[in-house]
């Protein structure tokens, strides 16, 4: 497996697997965190999957008492994760968990729907048909909570982000940024254009895993109705204590 | 058990931060200055982990239900016990129905409050720590306010016996004083214009010659946007040799990035998890705490060190606190159990 060792400060390292987005790269970032997840080190605090990197924490103090001073801890720990990637061989057949993710489009939860419709010259009906017959990939998760980076949208509803962001993006909005789509996990500002709203939550800090999503994830987004949105946040708010 | 007459700028409460999250995208929280954080548990005879208040600036007020054995440690905001002023590393038994007060922020910018046993707060994510931005962990995921209680959990038998020992002098004192604190080299020394060190960003290399000399050459100013989030700098303005798109990726806390307009954010406890600005330097861990009291407005110099001396210090440091966790455990009575 060909990757990149780089130091992020005194206590971090960056494994480079790749330059660009692409599914190989992505898989190579899955395969690892896998690893790493199903076997703990540990000398590691934890790691972060992204694009193109996982990033490992470590605890330096942890290396100096199992090495007894004898090499300094970055050294060590490079050394470890070299013996780590080379015995790692990549699993052709990584399967992805494929997510349903029920969207209430337009209306007062998608208030950016016709401008979106508008701006490619197409009907809000298609925008929802379009968005719903993606298949994204969750690239990582990053910026908030159960922020999904997504891949996969149609260029045939791109939108450029607002000129002036909104103050407040309710929370579980869903919405589109140039060749982007994402969910707002938290209520939080943002100049994404939004067009529906999930009654899934994100975030459950109660649960563990804490969050809905994980990067490798796969997502289909479904379109609900107003009611059925109502009836699910209802099940969703009581199921998560909200 | 304590009451918040009144909370301040900001006292939320921190422990040393939320691990083994981050991949979903939850943030570490934590103390700013670990140190600190870290010295006033176990000035108290605590776990280092134990949730203390971190307090901003001025003006927390704090009233004592029972006898406490307390250490305040951090930024010297001017504390006094009943308008007498209370000395700062090294533990301190408050009595019953005593007012601890900050006043003015003399130096540094944030205190921390320990009491024995530490706050009762429950651990979310395996943290104590407080995320305000999700309302999540410390004291029902926000900042304190006044009127609210805290409760403490259970003593360790260092810290009741620093308490017996406490307790029988100056009976007539709404506090009395250890004869004994932290010495003087574990103390972040607060000084004006401090010099932080920084190792190599990811990144370095891609800036201009003349950034990069800036960098380790010119002040830079903490402006009034600097917060637990990170710190925006105002100095010269920081360019790279051409354009570049980066990926989004994991920081860290210390990392500095530089946003396309050239002034660079250093991330700080609550930092996101991840970021798509190149980054051109990383704090060394050992300076963290230094510059975790540093205040809006203060100018700080920047210099680089490798990544061996980074580590090396670090090391040495942590040598240093291990060394205090057996003299406070000597000196607080522990003595059949002395190693160091």
């Amino acid at each position: 497996m060909d990757y990149k060792l780089f130091p992020l400060g005194d206590q971090g390292i960056v494994i480079e697997l790749g330059k660009d987005i692409s599914y190989i790269t992505q898989h190579k970032v899955q395969f690892i965190s896998s690893h790493l997840q199903d076997y703990p080190v540990e000398w590691i605090i934890e790691f972060i999957p992204s694009y193109t990197t996982v990033t490992i924490y470590y605890h330096a103090m942890k290396i100096e008492q199992l090495t007894k001073g004898r090499v300094l801890p970055y050294h060590y720990a490079c050394e470890q994760l070299n013996n780590l990637l080379s015995s790692i061989v990549l699993d052709q057949r990584f399967e992805s968990r494929i997510i349903e993710i029920p969207v209430c489009y337009g209306g007062e939860y998608g208030p950016d729907l016709d401008y979106v419709a508008k701006l490619n010259h197409i009907s809000p009906e298609d925008v929802i048909r379009i968005h719903t017959s993606g298949d994204y990939m969750v690239y990582m998760i990053g910026f908030a909570p159960g922020f999904p980076y997504l891949g996969g949208m149609s260029e045939r509803i791109a939108a450029p982000r607002r000129k002036t962001p909104r103050l407040q993006i309710p929370e579980r909005s869903v919405g589109i940024a140039g060749n982007q789509t994402g969910i707002y996990p938290l209520e939080t500002p943002g100049g994404w254009q939004i067009i529906g709203r999930t009654p899934i939550f994100l975030f459950r800090p109660e649960q563990d895993p804490p969050t809905l999503l994980k990067a490798g994830d796969r997502i289909k987004f479904i379109s609900i109705s107003t009611m059925e949105f109502k009836e699910r946040e209802a099940r969703e708010k009581h199921d998560n204590n909200h | 058990m304590i009451t918040i007459t009144k909370p301040g700028l900001l006292s939320t409460i921190q422990d040393l931060g939320r691990f083994g999250y981050q991949k979903y995208g939850v943030i570490t929280s934590g103390a700013m200055d670990s140190l600190s954080h870290r010295l006033a548990n176990l000035l108290v005879g605590n776990d280092e982990n134990k949730p203390t208040i971190e307090m901003t600036l001025i003006g927390t007020s704090i009233q004592f239900h029972q006898d406490t054995l307390i250490a305040i440690t951090g930024g010297d905001l001017s504390p006094t016990i009943q308008d007498q002023p209370v000395r700062m590393w090294r533990p301190v038994l408050v009595r019953k129905g005593a007012q601890l007060k900050f006043g003015r922020a003399h130096s540094g910018c944030r205190a921390y409050l320990a009491v024995a046993g530490g706050f009762s707060i429950p651990t979310i994510m395996n943290s104590t720590s407080t995320y305000i931005r999700a309302n999540v962990g410390g004291f029902h995921g926000r900042a304190l306010k006044a009127g609210d209680q805290l409760s403490f959990a259970e003593k360790t038998a260092q810290s009741s016996k620093m308490i017996k020992d406490l307790h029988n002098r100056e009976r007539d004192c709404p506090f009395v004083e250890m004869n004994w604190s932290v010495s003087s080299d574990l103390i972040p020394q607060l000084v004006k214009k401090p010099v932080i060190r920084v190792l190599n960003g990811r990144h370095t290399h891609l800036f201009t010659k003349e950034s990069q000399e800036w960098l380790w050459t010119k002040p830079f100013q903490l402006t009034q946007q600097s917060d637990r989030m990170g710190y925006r700098l105002l100095g010269p303005q920081l360019h790279l040799e051409k354009p570049l798109e980066i990926l989004s990726e994991a920081v860290t806390f210390g990392t500095i990035q530089v946003p396309a307009d050239g002034n660079p954010i250093i991330l700080m406890a609550d930092r996101q998890t991840t970021g798509g600005y190149p980054k051109i330097g990383e704090i060394a861990s050992v300076d963290l705490s230094f510059l975790a009291q540093a205040r809006p407005l203060d100018t700080i110099f920047f210099t680089n060190i490798s990544l061996e001396e980074a580590q090396l210090l670090l090391i040495e440091r942590e040598k240093k606190i291990k060394q205090l966790k057996h003299g406070i455990y000597y000196l607080a009575g522990g003595r059949q159990h002395v190693h160091g």
